[in-house]
């Protein structure tokens, strides 16, 4: 009794702002529906005109890009650092304070530094590539296809590696220094060392990381709409400003839902992984 | 530590290089934004002088800023959604997470991992619907509407996270007071919160970063400047078309970035616990 009193307020306010708009999200998706005004019910025809859609294409390659190598890079640079950090040097508890700054920093406002240091006449970076005599003058780097998703990229590796850094370098830490004794008295070098004791006891943290991380960089919303906003030429619209675009510039909040659900396959995917994965280690 | 090998060199290559490295990556977009907030327009604007310094440092964009927007309006909103998103998540998280780690009742599984899986749904899957709902409550351009939006982000967070504090906490100090009489609710109260103040000030620093750091929402639902937070109003109204008023921004960003920053910096053991909580079992 006592706690069902207790869990019941939280569970309501989550299913009336969680569980609600989801179904009434589904609800939309299938209905063609004009802001302000009231919808009709068009059934798959929305899916259906996605699925005709090139840009609704494009944007699902950018998203797995864009995924993809953010995720990669995250991961395999995350690992570098943690493994850097584990070291004992001075100024360490500073050092790594000031590292997690881009990942505490609201990121609309470190995506507007960002957007600054790659403006098309006053790029930094161009700056410093024509006068280390690299390229001049530098590429304009948002207004490229290719170049703007490189640079979305960046920007979203900068600001989430810290998280990958400080969460695996807690994983190592509690690996006992026994075992890498233990590895060394039977003759394992560095890389030994590494591929054998490192890698499989930092693997279920690697995964846990790695599952957060694909969620909300698959879903990510804000580093496109500050540096890009989807362009040049839809070539780095990703799902949500897609589904932005279409529902909340264009009006069409059924078309814009169909974008998001469009989401949900994958992600769940990913999600059925991951609790599959954790299963065993919860007793 | 095990054996330390090699000279200077080998710890130079090892650490220190790539420590370097990284740490001019991570906090030169930090360096820039400060840089170019107190640069007058005429360096700002001018490609024939080396861009790293500044030649006459001056306070104008700041000034600027606060006389000609309305940036103390918008961090005033910021500051006071991010407050009570974070009390309310707090309060509700414990809600969740004191029966699920303390009490074994019917559906409790089922609640647990209704609770993960919340906390996986990403926002952009929610905001259409969402909006639409703000819009017929008429909660639109008030900030009503981000106070009750925010804490379905934090509260998953802040259950998962209080969950496994709670399950670190001893018992025999709960099993004490029952014995002598007190009832669920004066236990959980007078004895068991009291023991997770720790708990509640990772769950507590990383809801506020999170509210803080939100911007889809508050894009879509504050549309009228008075209701502003700062990203958005910073966004929306520090670019005119076409125009970017750099100074201005940067001064947006730094400013904007400063109560994170401090709170952060007080707490950096704490924040730190609460990021790794849920991937790393201690």
């Amino acid at each position: 009794m006592f706690s069902w009193l207790m869990v019941g307020p939280p569970i309501l306010f989550l299913c009336a702002l969680v569980g609600y708009p989801f179904l009434y999200g589904i609800w939309l998706s299938l209905e063609d529906r004009p802001v302000a005004q009231a919808g009709k019910f068009v059934g798959l025809a929305n899916f259906i005109a996605d699925f005709h859609d090139p840009v609704f294409w494009r944007v699902a390659i950018n998203t797995f890009v864009y995924t993809f190598f953010a995720t990669v890079l995250k991961m395999v640079g995350g690992l570098a650092l943690a493994l850097t950090m584990n070291q004992d040097f001075r100024f360490k508890n500073t050092i790594r304070a000031l590292m997690l700054l881009p990942f505490i920093v609201p990121t609309v406002l470190s995506t507007i530094a960002w957007m600054w240091m790659l403006d098309p006449g006053f790029s930094v970076i161009n700056w410093l590539l024509k006068y280390t005599g690299i390229a001049n003058p530098g590429p304009s780097w948002l207004g490229n296809p290719v170049l703007a998703m490189i640079s979305l990229i960046i920007v979203n590796v900068w600001r989430g590696l810290p998280f990958y850094a400080i969460t695996l370098l807690a994983g190592l830490q509690t690996i006992s220094p026994d075992l890498y004794e233990a590895a060394t008295i039977d003759g394992a070098g560095t890389w030994a060392r590494f591929r054998y004791v490192t890698l499989p006891l930092l693997k279920p943290v690697i995964f846990i990381v790695t599952m957060f991380s694909v969620i909300f960089t698959f879903a990510d919303f804000q580093l496109v709409y500050v540096l890009t906003r989807g362009g040049p030429a839809n070539a780095t619209h990703l799902f949500a400003t897609y589904a932005f675009d279409i529902a909340m510039s264009g009006g069409q909040l059924g078309m814009g839902a169909s974008v998001a659900l469009a989401m949900l396959p994958p992600l769940a995917l990913i999600i059925i992984a991951m609790s599959v994965y954790m299963k065993p280690n919860k007793s | 530590m095990s054996v330390e090998r090699g000279g200077w060199s080998v710890r130079a290559l090892k650490l220190w290089i790539p420590l370097g490295a990284f740490m001019v990556f991570t906090l030169f977009p930090f360096y820039w934004m400060a840089v170019t907030s107190i640069k007058p327009n005429s360096e700002l604007y001018n490609r024939k002088i080396m861009p790293m310094i500044v030649y006459h440092p001056t306070l104008k964009h700041y000034v600027d800023l606060l006389t000609e927007t309305n940036f103390l309006q918008w961090t005033w909103n910021t500051l006071l959604v991010a407050v009570v998103s974070t009390a309310i998540s707090l309060v509700f998280g414990t809600m969740l997470a004191y029966p699920l780690a303390r009490m074994k009742f019917a559906g409790s599984a089922l609640i647990s991992f209704a609770v993960a899986a919340t906390y996986l749904v990403p926002q952009p899957l929610l905001f259409i619907p969402l909006a639409d709902i703000i819009n017929q409550l008429q909660l639109g351009d008030t900030l009503t509407s981000v106070i009750l939006t925010y804490p379905t982000l934090l509260v998953p967070f802040c259950a998962w996270l209080l969950m496994g504090y709670f399950r670190s906490v001893p018992q025999e100090l709960e099993d004490a007071a029952r014995i002598d009489g007190a009832t669920r609710l004066q236990t959980m109260i007078k004895v068991f919160l009291p023991l997770c103040v720790p708990g509640f000030i990772s769950a507590g620093i990383f809801a506020f970063t999170l509210s803080q750091n939100e911007f889809l929402y508050a894009l879509i639902f504050l549309t009228q400047t008075d209701v502003r937070t700062v990203p958005v109003g910073a966004i929306a109204e520090l670019v005119k078309g076409d125009v970017f008023y750099w100074g201005q921004l940067m001064a947006a960003a730094l400013l904007g970035s400063v109560p994170v920053a401090v709170i952060y910096s007080f707490f950096v053991e704490h924040y730190v616990a609460g990021l790794t909580a849920g991937a790393v079992k201690q």
